[in-house]
């Protein structure tokens, strides 16, 4: 591996959040570390939608649900006397695996604009089906009591909580670049760059599509099961759209396709909310422009920034992860 | 005469009120390079939506290697041993020449889902895959971003892609499509290299190419084969002269 401006990114990146906690006691800041929790659950259900998105093509506005899954799965079990984190990642996957195959399966039948209607239809149905669900709070959504413990990690801790999202993260990242680059990810890549030369050489992509799409839901429903321990806290607010949204913002700011883009797409859009919300509740008035900015001048996000001019447009699949 | 590689029978393709095919009846014998002609509009373009399965016919049938395959999807068609190049080009533009030819034999090397190895350094598909491109001539550029490469190429490609997939039967929808004289010699020289080795249905504008080609040739006018034969008959034959080719452009 070259050590071009790129990789180094990912090294600094990843070795600050690895040591972000040392900082955030040095100091006495402890919010930083939660602060940065979010960040990192975030930025792992970008990752998510980016396989589906910007490998794939797939415009989804609806992967929110899959975070609400995953965070009412801690919350239900919770709700039913149900502890630890083993059951609730299994809950959490199974779940997000189990809608995503059915929906998807809907979804994947359209195409471009109808694709991204559809997925927030079905977002919205999942939005009032748990306003609906009273036992789990309606729309007020529910606190959830109790501690998790994944083995001997006591997730309540919020440290240990960090570490098991920084690992989750850093795992994330090695399946989706292992994954794009694999066979698998050559069929994805391909059915987005053209779908009619793809079924002329003999693949049923549908049926690669869907599979990928229940990979990116699977990853942000993990997302979901974190954000909810984090949180303790689960709400219908979660599949709102626009959160759907704000993770489709992480994925363009970051750099569409490439394999790094998401985690910054994460850290910039939730510390521009962190830094002007001090200033202004209206902090997405400043927002917009900025998004704006970026999608006019850098066409390939905070992470085509950092790609040598020579070489862009044609490393969108890259190896660098 | 051998059994036909591939044979149409009573094809019917309606728009409407129009008819693109109409009672279209051919065959393509083993390893014979058949070339389609017709003025435009003639139709040669449905005909190939229709082999290629993309398009579905109204009535009729298609029969590939004694098998009717007028009902099979367009994604299976391959992997009965039917390639097709596109008209327009239609490539991987964010891929390698390499990237382009290795996804075509990934799509022959059973199912896809291998989700770890890297298939760019799986010498599985990129050995028969730079083999593909040798055949075209194409192993020089094989590193290069499709996007990057010249029209020709982009032709030379699509061959190289339908190639790779190993076919039994070629379907080639106008490769000299927009070429140059230069261009448009080397894909002669190409396809008359593949020739017998390999079935080629040729659908081409250029006749200058498809009478140095072609060992038979079908007459498509508005949808129907008014004639088929070899180019001397083709040359001689008068409902052609008539209805298509005028008297001064058959003097080749």
């Amino acid at each position: 591996m070259r050590l071009d401006l790129r990789t180094i990114t990912v090294i600094v990146v990843l070795a600050g959040l690895a040591l972000m906690p040392l900082l955030a006691w040095a100091v006495d800041e402890p919010y930083w570390l939660r602060f940065w929790s979010r960040v990192m659950i975030l930025a792992l259900a970008a990752v998510g939608v980016n396989l589906i998105l910007g490998f794939g093509g797939m415009v989804s506005f609806g992967h929110a649900m899959y975070i609400a899954i995953g965070a009412y799965a801690v919350g239900a079990l919770r709700f039913h006397g149900v502890e630890g984190g083993l059951p609730d990642l299994l809950l959490a996957v199974g779940a997000g695996a189990l809608v995503a195959l059915i929906i998807g399966a809907i979804c994947l039948r359209t195409a471009g604009i109808y694709f991204i209607m559809i997925t927030l239809a079905f977002a919205q149905m999942t939005y009032f089906f748990f306003i609906s669900q009273e036992q789990y709070g309606g729309d007020d959504g529910m606190r959830i009591e109790g501690g998790t413990r994944l083995g001997p990690l006591d997730l309540s801790n919020d440290a240990t909580l960090y570490y098991a999202t920084f690992l989750l993260l850093c795992g994330a990242l090695l399946v989706s670049w292992r994954l794009v680059n694999s066979r698998f990810g050559m069929v994805i890549r391909g059915a987005r760059s053209n779908e009619q030369r793809m079924t002329a050489l003999g693949f049923p992509t549908y049926r690669y599509r869907l599979t990928a799409y229940v990979i990116s839901a699977v990853i942000c429903a993990i997302a979901g099961a974190l954000l909810a321990n984090l949180t303790l806290y689960v709400s219908p607010a979660y599949t709102h759209w626009t959160r759907s949204g704000e993770l489709l913002i992480m994925v363009i700011l970051g750099g569409l396709g490439s394999l790094f883009g998401p985690v910054l797409g994460a850290i910039a859009l939730l510390l521009l909310e962190d830094v002007i919300a001090h200033f202004t509740r209206h902090w997405q008035l400043f927002l917009g422009p900025i998004l704006i900015l970026v999608v006019i001048f850098a066409r390939e996000g905070l992470f085509g920034l950092l790609t040598p001019r020579r070489q862009r447009s044609h490393t969108a699949g890259g190896s660098h992860g | 005469m051998a059994e036909p590689l591939l044979a149409v029978e009573g094809l019917v393709k309606r728009f409407g009120g129009l008819t693109a095919t109409d009672d279209l009846s051919f065959s393509v014998a083993p390893g014979e390079l058949h070339a389609v002609i017709g003025p435009n509009g003639a139709g040669k373009t449905t005909l190939i939506a229709q082999l290629s399965g993309e398009l579905r016919q109204d009535s009729g049938r298609i029969l590939f290697a004694d098998q009717d395959i007028s009902q099979v999807p367009g994604w299976k068609r391959p992997h009965l041993g039917l390639a097709r190049s596109f008209q327009i080009t239609s490539i991987f533009h964010d891929m390698t020449a390499l990237q382009n030819t290795a996804l075509a034999v990934q799509a022959h090397a059973g199912h896809s889902f291998r989700f770890w190895r890297p298939a760019d350094s799986d010498p599985a598909l990129t050995d028969p895959a730079m083999e593909a491109l040798r055949q075209v001539g194409l192993e020089a550029r094989a590193n290069v971003p499709a996007a990057a490469l010249a029209h020709g190429e982009h032709r030379q490609l699509e061959i190289a892609m339908a190639l790779a997939t190993q076919p039994k039967l070629l379907l080639l929808d106008e490769p000299m499509a927009g070429m140059g004289p230069e261009d448009s010699a080397r894909m002669v020289n190409l396809l008359r290299a593949l020739r017998g080795s390999i079935t080629i249905l040729l659908i081409e504008h250029d006749m200058d190419a498809v009478f140095a080609l072609a060992e038979r040739i079908t007459v498509l006018v508005y949808g129907r084969a008014i004639a088929s034969g070899t180019p001397d008959a083709i040359r001689a034959d008068a409902e052609v002269r008539r209805a298509y080719l005028g008297d001064e452009s058959l003097a080749v």
